[in-house]
Formats: C-alpha cells, structure tokens, sequence
C-alpha cells in the first residue's frame, strides 16, 4: 500500500497566480469570485421559467 | 381533530395540562403542517434569486452521500482506486459548489434585508451554518493524506496552538481531524440547516423590498379577518 501511494507522481503544484501591486490571487480563487459574481448577476437579470401567478 | 370537525379550534382551545401536549400545542400554532409542507409558495418566489438556497442543500446531500462512501473506505483509498479517486474529486466538487451557492444565497439575502419580519434568528442560523461549514471544509483539508494535507497541518498547528485550542484540536492527529470532519461537523452543520429551514417555513420566505405591506401574499386569514386590512388596501 505505501509503496503504492509513494509510486503515484504527485500534481500538487504552487498553482498560478495573479496579482496587481501588493495583492496577489491564485487563479482558482480568482475562477470561483468571478463565477459567483456572473451567477449573482445573472440571477438577478434572467427571467425565471415557467413565471405563472400564484395565489 | 374534534367534533366540531376542525384541527386549529382544538388546538387554541383546549388547555393542556402535560408538556408533551403543552409542547405540542406550541409547534402546530408557529408551524402548522400546511407551513411546513406548503401546496404553493408566494408569486415573488418565481426568480433565480430564490434558487441558490435549495441549491445549496442540494449540494449538502452530495456531500453528505459521498462522504459516507469515502469514510466507510477509510482516508487511503482514494489513492489506490480510480472509482475512489472520483469519489473524492466529486466531494470536493460538491463542497466548492455548496459554497458558490451559499455565497450568492448569502448576496441575495443580505440586498433584500431578508432579517425583515421576524426572521433574525433565520438569519443568524444562515451566519452560523456558514460559519460551522468553513470549519468542515478546512477539516476536509486535513484528511488528503498528502503531502498538501500534511504542510496545511503543520502551518495550522501554530495558529491553533497560539490561541490555546490545540490541545483539544489537534491538526497533526489524522484521528481526531477524522473524527471531527465525519461525525462532529457534519452533524452541526446539518442540525443547524435544518433549523434554518424550519424556520424559513414558519417565518415564511422573506418578500421583496418593494412589496406593498398591504399585499396578501404577505398577511394570513386571521389577520384580514379581525381586520387589520381594510378591504380597499388588499390586492
């Protein structure tokens, strides 16, 4: 079993980041803050489907 | 029911003398069964807006199913199996999307004032389930059993030590962390969003800033009826 796990190559990786002046972000949460700001948007623009009065 | 045929004339008339009746009593008047299993939801309720609550739990129960797989087979397993790999690539896929939606769920909450009408305490069980989740997540961390695990660990013990709690949490026992991730946490977290829920149905689903206070979606039959609405100021 260990040497198992130990065979396996490893993808941990630091990871790509971005950054402007002293702020820095790592691309993965950068990808999660935009997908819920487009969401949050989007929630509030897009028409709901099936949109019947009731009560 | 009584004789006269009807569940709420019986339940505010009677007077009950034993807690389990006394408690009874005090659960059907804040959540009668329509409230908690409603046939409809109100008009305002048809945007997307509406939707990242209901996904958030959706997402809880993925969480919950395959985290029950990926325990039942212990923290290595995912190391040497293909479908053990997916298992837990689909969890943590599923925690990344139970906060997504939370956050936006938390966003559209907090822009409509959703403590309005009684519903603080809906509000602080929302705080604190985010709360407890960070936690479970952060646990989560601990039990990759990888070399990303053990550094997360061996960075968080210092904090946690220099805050006096690491005697009692300790990050660096794979046991313990196991024990809090799978049993402690999760069980707190779902207590907590059930309260949450319960509430929502009692309380009702907070309506939008612009609803007229005179709207009858937002009042009940009793309340028209001893007339605290004028015929004229209902729509």
């Amino acid at each position: 079993m260990v040497n198992t796990i130990l065979s396996i190559p490893s993808d941990i990786t630091g990871g790509t980041y971005f950054g402007w002046g002293s702020f820095q972000i790592q691309s993965g949460n950068l990808i999660v803050i935009i997908v819920m700001l487009v969401l949050f948007v989007l929630a509030l623009v897009l028409p709901f489907p099936g949109n019947k009065r009731s009560k | 029911m009584n004789a006269s045929g009807s569940i709420d004339e019986h339940t505010e008339s009677e007077v009950l003398h034993t807690w389990t009746g006394k408690t009874r009593q005090w659960l059907v008047k804040r959540l009668p069964a329509d409230k908690l299993l409603p046939e409809g939801q109100p008009s305002y309720v048809s945007s997307w807006i509406y939707v990242f609550g209901m996904g958030a739990i959706a997402s809880l129960i993925y969480i919950i199913a395959s985290g029950v797989v990926l325990s039942l087979n212990g923290p290595t397993w995912y190391h040497v199996s293909g479908l053990g790999h997916f298992v837990n690539s689909s969890h943590l896929w599923s925690v990344e999307l139970f906060f997504i939606f939370m956050v936006v769920h938390l966003w559209g909450k907090y822009w409509m004032s959703a403590w309005r009408g009684g519903r603080v305490l809906t509000w602080i069980t929302g705080v604190i389930s985010f709360a407890v989740s960070i936690v479970a997540a952060f646990t989560g961390y601990l039990l990759q059993t990888n070399f990303d695990s053990q550094w997360i660990a061996f960075e968080a013990k210092d904090a946690l030590n220099a805050v006096g709690i690491g005697a009692w949490f300790n990050v660096a026992n794979l046991g313990q962390i196991f024990m809090w991730h799978i049993v402690l946490l999760p069980l707190a977290v779902g207590v907590i969003v059930a309260l949450h829920v319960v509430l929502v149905r009692a309380r009702g689903v907070v309506p939008p800033l612009e609803a007229a206070s005179s709207d009858t979606q937002l009042t009940t039959p009793d309340e028209v009826s001893v007339g605290t609405l004028t015929e004229g100021s209902v729509r």
